[in-house]
């Protein structure tokens, strides 16, 4: 038994494509301790929530191994996979599409349970789904109510009471609040935080939001193009970024400072089409630092400092 | 709800007026009655007394107003050529067409369903082209063709079922039901398969599987389920043309329904009888569309919200 909740180690999803294989997901490994969250940024196609959701086996990875309490998932039968579930939930970006317009909150919130025979005793299921309304903040008089007649903040809630219904240990938040409205955004923060706090969840936090990230994760884990580019403590990573797309996102965060002094770092081009990627560091294209080497080389991700893990062939030192 | 079914029904009934006028002055145009009870040999005094004495000479919305308050009041659509009464030959003839209607409907919903979702569900893959060219080949082949390609095997050659008729046996009714169930199904299966398309890359669905729900109920209980209303409109709309009597079925089948006997009429000048079938079939198709409509309510809980609202 390892002493980590979660640990994916070489994971890969590729899919076909008539252009060639685009590797969403190339080569990722990482651990995740019991208790607490993982971030995971990057722009829009670095393979973030493919990731999320290939981890989760939503998606069938093309390789690699996933150990959740030790145990292979990717190894495990359809069945297997669907007991599973019941400890490894995902909340999702879109509140809006992610709810089956034709069902009630009750059955969207209950369906779980169902499927695991905790729902058997009808007096007992609806108990269940009113605590869990309770705890994510919905009122009860939603009971029957349908998704649409919520807005994005309360329906975000169901995804989050669906998500808990079976007391998961470990929960994928997959930009959980990008739709939302900012006000609402720091609602369901502080709920999920308070969730984490109470039931000792586990999480990987997807998002493309630097500042909720710094708010949010323990770790954070920077991706582009299907990989780890740098991975570190939360407060390190944002105090010492080393490679240079971190620096680049960072210096990207909007300041609520007139005259502020700081040098953004502006980036060339759109991001690289991931089908067909050229030799060496997938950056080099867009990267201010870029030298002989990175086009030849693929950079390995090491440990820089304890904890500090980056892949980048001229990291910038500590400033 | 309520509210809004009355509401509905009575929009009807000024568009029935419209379509009655429509088909009543319509029909009449198509021939002078008088000159077909009196025959070719008539004078033109002997068809002026014959104009007189069916009333013709009246402006045509005193006419129009004359039956149709007969029609409402009464129940009586006046009479054919040959001294029928309309309404009688009318019932006599729809529950053969009714219950071919309702057999074929059937038969299309139990071939074209199963047979959408499959396609749907193994997009691209061999068992969907084959169900698509099948839907293909059912939806280009003519009716007539299929239907007397089948009664020179079955009835002609083999000998197993009647090549024509409705003996109240359900070796009548074999043929024609299948028949006509083959171009709705292929219709449907096309309609099903693209709506199920549609709902299998929903959001909800990856939810659903999250949720650790089996892929049967994934897809039977909420992709279906939300593909159901173009699936619904297609079978309704379907159901109100067999109704009215598929034409062409019926006179290769011989099947003594309205279909056919409303072209009878039409051929022969009969002009009474003929209004009377496509009025109480514009009535009848009314009614079925009405009813699909009310369906969405129960299969989408949105639209029972607009329904509500009135």
């Amino acid at each position: 038994m390892s002493e980590y909740l979660l640990e994916v180690k070489d994971l890969n999803k590729h899919f076909d494509t008539p252009k060639g294989v685009l590797r969403a997901v190339d080569g990722v490994s990482f651990t995740l301790e019991k208790g607490k969250t993982l971030g995971i940024v990057g722009e829009s196609g670095s393979g973030k929530s493919t990731a999320g959701r290939t981890i989760l086996r939503l998606l069938e990875p093309t390789s690699g191994t996933v150990l959740f309490e030790g145990k292979d998932i990717t190894k495990l039968s359809r069945k297997e996979m669907r007991a599973m579930r019941k400890d490894m939930q995902i909340i999702f970006q879109d509140p809006f599409s992610s709810l089956d317009p034709k069902m009630p909150i009750s059955r969207l919130i209950g369906e779980p349970l169902l499927q695991t025979g905790m729902g058997k005793n009808k007096k007992q299921m609806e108990q269940r789904v009113l605590e869990l309304m309770e705890t994510v903040g919905l009122p009860p008089r939603l009971y029957n109510a349908y998704p649409h007649e919520l807005d994005g903040g309360r329906r975000q809630r169901v995804g989050i009471a669906r998500a808990l219904a079976l007391d998961p240990k470990f929960i994928v938040c997959d930009e959980p609040v990008s739709a939302l409205d900012v006000s609402i955004q720091a609602q369901i923060l502080n709920l999920l935080k308070q969730l984490q706090r109470e039931r000792g969840l586990t999480y990987i936090f997807i998002t493309h939001d630097l500042s909720v990230i710094y708010y949010f994760a323990d770790e954070i884990a920077v991706m582009y193009l299907g990989k780890i580019v740098e991975r570190a403590p939360a407060e390190e990573l944002f105090a010492h970024p080393m490679h240079p797309y971190t620096q680049a996102l960072l210096s990207a965060i909007p300041e609520p400072r007139l005259n502020s002094t700081r040098k953004r770092i502006l980036l060339k081009g759109e991001i690289t089409s991931p089908i067909g990627l050229p030799k060496g560091c997938r950056f080099a294209p867009r990267c201010e630092k870029c030298c002989e080497n990175c086009t030849q080389v693929e950079p390995e991700l090491v440990e820089v400092t304890p904890g500090h893990f980056v892949a980048c062939h001229c990291p910038l030192a500590y400033e | 709800m309520l509210r809004y079914f009355v509401k509905r029904v009575l929009t009807l009934v000024p568009i029935l007026l419209v379509v009655a006028f429509l088909v009543f002055w319509l029909m009449g145009q198509t021939g002078d009655p008088a000159r077909t009870m009196a025959g070719e040999t008539a004078t033109e005094e002997q068809l002026e007394m014959m104009r007189e004495e069916l009333g013709l000479n009246t402006p045509i919305a005193v006419r129009f107003g004359r039956w149709l308050s007969d029609a409402v009041l009464r129940g009586d659509f006046g009479e054919s050529l040959y001294g029928k009464d309309c309404w009688q030959e009318f019932a006599l003839r729809f529950p053969h067409t009714l219950k071919l209607a309702i057999a074929s409907i059937l038969l299309t919903v139990v071939i074209a369903v199963p047979f959408g979702i499959i396609s749907a569900v193994k997009q691209n893959s061999w068992v969907d082209t084959l169900l698509s060219s099948t839907a293909m080949l059912g939806l280009s082949m003519p009716t007539f063709w299929m239907g007397m390609l089948l009664i020179v095997l079955f009835s002609v050659q083999l000998g197993w079922l009647p090549s024509g008729g409705d003996d109240g046996s359900i070796y009548s009714l074999l043929m024609p039901m299948f028949c006509s169930a083959v171009n709705n199904a292929a219709l449907v299966t096309r309609m099903t398969r693209s709506s199920m398309v549609d709902q299998i890359r929903a959001d909800y669905l990856r939810t659903a599987r999250a949720k650790g729900v089996s892929e049967k109920k994934v897809i039977l209980k909420h992709a279906l389920k939300n593909a159901l209303i173009p699936i619904i409109t297609t079978i309704g709309t379907q159901l109100s043309f067999l109704i009215g009597g598929t034409t062409v079925i019926e006179t290769v089948f011989s099947w003594p329904g309205v279909g056919s006997y409303t072209v009878a009429s039409i051929r022969s000048n009969d002009f009474m009888p003929a209004t009377c079938n496509v009025v109480l079939i514009s009535i009848l198709t009314a009614v079925i569309l009405l009813v699909v409509d009310m369906l969405y309510a129960f299969v989408d809980p949105r639209i029972k919200a607009r329904y509500k609202r009135g």
